[in-house]
């Protein structure tokens, strides 16, 4: 038995096995299904690292008519990246979620719907099949939409009907373009698609299947869904909206660009995408600039750090002529992504952390907060180093790369777009960090356990650690590397 | 030349159809003119010959998204909300959909010949799969991950909705309360078209391996079943968490992974079926799969807990 198909699987037994156990047996059970998928994250690792990209055939048949699962180095970094932070989502959640704070029909629905969003991510992460990916997509959205709704407030209502609205719009869009794709190649395999005979209308697909995987990650101008929906969640719940979901159809954007039709990719479209990029960066940093609820500060940041992924495809070429530059612009995408998966988390989860034990929602009630919770003050302004990019984080590692690239390409406006958003992330990121050094009278907070304020701590330093050690991640990310990532769209 | 006037006027049914549900003013005329349309395309894809998805989008395109739009409605009256929240963004979705459906339509004619190499591969496997419904091979058989996560998808959707509930009527029965006359036409047809429903349900499911039918479609009628029986007031819908409830809801998943774990175990791969025992294996997972579908799709139209269970309210 692969660690593969594990990395799918027990997440999947584990939402099962959490519906059929008594309420109060739900964490316990949930636990054991993230350790069991956690070691299958980290054993998939050690063979891809040892061996190359990892392949099932499932069922045994091989395509056009069986699904192929793949874990390269990209899906397989993810997938660690993910199982780190569902790991620390999960050991939150056990304060957060409990019955007596969250109440019970919060309590209950919270660890099958964890569960399923892992099982759904880390089927996308290794898929290559433009069908099976809509599914795991489906289930994303699904299960995402309900952990917005979770909190039972009319706000978080709403907020979850809008982002269901706008997630099933992007998953038809998607799906007509896998339709269109499917219907003139007869393959739904990556792998296939590389190898086949251009067709007309194969521009109209990837158009429609990346306006669908836009509005699913919340990429300028389809983000109007993500800051209610991940500010109205709980704290635990918010750390895997913001930090994971969007990344399932970034990869897969990912992989449809430089996988499956890396030929496809026209200059116009290209700049088209990223200048949405560039408006996200921006408009991200200054709506997060003027928020005064903590949360919101956080979930308009995540607006702010899409658009850097989107702003990575141009620079990865313009045309199919090899291009020098380009791979150090997809690699820093992907580091981007990954540091900031892990520095979000973080930032969530310390934010839940400060309003369970202190009752802080806005940034004036953080005044003085960090002489009563000095870790997780700390887990804050390491998630922050991250976000705004400074060295020595993953997040500066990402930026670094791509910026280069940017200049190198002669594409330099990116390169300043890039600049004004870390300024603007260290603007942002300053107010409520001022708030918590201030030196006012300690506000008074209830104890919080060494343990619960550890977790963030965790997460926050794996993305500075991602920044310190980035030999071993840089040439990890890079097996099995699609050459359109080599070479350049 | 019958045949063409058909198709003709079924694609001029469907578009007014279509636009008298998404075009007009008021709720309820909506949904009924969603229902109608389901059962047009319904009938689309019969002509097509695709016969099992006719069925599929019949029982759940038109027949359970119908019910599900008509409960929504209802409810929305109960509250005194049904007043139509008028035109929000209804140019813009229609320059949206217009956009798409042209960009649709050109590709359409710029397809290339389809390609016949799929066609080749399945022809060669289907003697493999076990069944001799190409749609059912490529549901449990060559693409049984994807029907894996489907069925799991609406679970999902269980869960969901379930988070909907009310937080102080957490606990307590599905669904309001029925109220049927005893011995009125409501009670005598809960009596008596549960069993036949049953059977019919089976009979679709057996009749999948080979020819048309399958889990999905007889969940949806062993669902109807139930649902008569409840809304007859012969069966209370379950609460939450109750042990046999919960099982019939994860049975289907339970039985597909199990398949395929004895697959990766035995038969050298996760979800492998050696043709010599794939006929059993596929009908043990529509067997498990049949009954979480009816049990998700009842539960899914009885709705979230309500407090009027124990109030005694109006129904």
């Amino acid at each position: 038995m692969t660690p593969l198909i594990w990395l799918v699987i027990a997440p999947l037994l584990g939402a099962l096995a959490v519906l059929v156990v008594p309420a109060r047996r739900m964490p316990a059970v949930a636990l054991g299904a993230a350790a069991a998928t956690l070691g299958a994250a980290l054993a998939l690792a050690a063979q891809v690292a040892g061996l190359g990209p990892r392949t099932v055939l499932l069922g045994g048949w091989t395509p056009p008519l069986g699904i192929v699962l793949k874990a390269d180095g990209l899906g397989t970094a993810f997938a660690v990246m993910a199982a780190l932070v569902m790991s620390g989502v999960a050991l939150a959640a056990r304060h957060e979620l409990a019955p007596d704070k969250a109440g019970a029909r919060a309590a209950y629905g919270f660890w099958p719907l964890m569960l399923l969003v892992w099982a759904a991510l880390n089927t996308v992460f290794v898929s290559r099949d433009l069908f099976n990916l809509y599914v795991g997509l489906e289930l994303l959205s699904l299960a995402a939409v309900a952990l917005v709704a979770l909190a039972g407030s009319r706000e978080a209502l709403a907020a979850a009907m809008r982002y269901l609205l706008f997630a099933l719009t992007g998953s038809l869009l998607y799906l007509a373009g896998v339709v269109l794709t499917y219907s003139a190649h007869g393959t739904l395999d990556m792998a296939m698609l590389l190898a086949r005979v251009p067709a007309t209308g194969d521009g109209v697909a990837l158009g429609l299947m990346t306006a669908g995987l836009m509005a699913k990650t919340a990429l300028f101008p389809f983000h109007v869904w993500l800051p209610p929906a991940h500010a109205a969640a709980p704290a635990p719940a918010s750390a895997m909206l913001s930090a994971l979901v969007p990344k399932a159809s970034l990869v897969i954007l990912l992989r449809v660009w430089f996988e499956a039709m890396p030929d496809a990719a026209g200059d116009a479209a290209l700049l088209v995408m990223a200048g949405l990029g560039a408006v996200a960066v921006i408009w991200g940093g200054v709506q997060a600039l003027v928020q005064r609820k903590i949360k919101l500060v956080i979930a308009y940041s995540t607006v702010a750090q899409l658009g850097y992924f989107i702003i990575a495809f141009p620079l990865t070429g313009g045309d199919s002529a090899v291009k020098p530059w380009s791979a150090g612009a997809w690699t820093g995408m992907v580091f981007l992504a990954l540091s900031h998966g892990l520095a979000k988390s973080a930032m969530f989860l310390v934010a839940g952390i400060w309003y369970s034990a202190c009752g802080a929602q806005e940034l004036r009630d953080l005044k003085g907060l960090a002489r009563a919770l000095p870790m997780s003050a700390f887990a804050f302004a390491l998630a922050a180093v991250t976000l705004a990019g400074l060295p020595p984080s993953g997040g500066f590692t990402g930026k670094y790369l791509m910026m280069q690239a940017a200049f190198v390409a002669g594409l330099w406006p990116f390169a300043l777009v890039m600049v004004a958003g870390g300024l603007l992330a260290a603007a942002y990121l300053y107010r409520p960090l001022a708030a918590l050094f201030a030196k006012d009278e300690a506000i008074s907070c209830a104890p919080v356990s060494r343990v619960r304020q550890a977790v963030p701590l965790a997460l926050a330093a794996a993305a500075i650690i991602l920044g310190v050690l980035s030999a071993e991640p840089f040439s990890f990310i890079k097996i099995g590397k699609p050459d359109a990532a080599v070479e350049g769209l | 030349m019958m045949a063409l006037a058909f198709d003709v006027v079924l694609a001029a049914l469907l578009i007014l159809a279509a636009l008298a549900a998404v075009a007009g003013r008021g709720l309820f005329r909506a949904v009924i003119f969603f229902i109608v349309y389901g059962v047009l395309v319904a009938l689309a894809w019969a002509r097509l010959g695709a016969v099992d998805v006719a069925l599929a989008e019949a029982a759940i395109g038109a027949g359970l998204t119908g019910v599900l739009l008509l409960a929504a409605h209802g409810r929305l009256r109960r509250e005194g909300l049904e007043a139509d929240p008028g035109a929000g963004g209804q140019g813009f979705a229609a320059i949206g959909g217009a956009g798409v459906a042209l960009a649709l339509g050109w590709a359409w004619f710029a397809l290339p010949e389809p390609a016949t190499a799929t066609r080749a591969a399945l022809d060669s496997a289907l003697p493999d799969a076990g069944v001799g419904n190409p749609v059912t091979a490529v549901l449990l058989n060559f693409r049984s991950f994807d029907t894996l996560l489907e069925s799991i998808v609406l679970l999902a959707a269980l869960v969901a909705l379930w988070m909907l509930a009310r937080d102080g009527a957490w606990g307590e029965r599905l669904g309001l309360p029925q109220h049927a006359r005893p011995g009125g036409v409501l009670a005598s047809f809960g009596r008596v078209l549960p069993p036949l429903g049953l059977l019919f349900g089976a009979f679709l499911v057996w009749s999948g391996a080979d020819d048309n039918g399958g889990a999905f479609q007889g969940g949806t009628v062993l669902a109807a079943s139930l649902l008569l029986a409840m809304m007859a007031g012969l069966y209370l819908p379950p609460r939450i968490g109750e042990r046999l409830w919960q099982s019939a809801l994860v049975l289907g998943p339970v039985v597909f992974i199990a398949c395929g774990l004895v697959g990766a175990l035995v038969w050298g791969g996760f979800l492998v079926l050696p043709p010599a025992y794939a006929k059993g294996v596929i009908l043990a997972i529509e067997t498990g799969l049949t009954i979480s579908i009816a049990a998700t799709l009842a539960l899914l139209v009885i709705g979230p807990p309500e407090q009027a269970h124990n109030s005694g309210g109006a129904a």
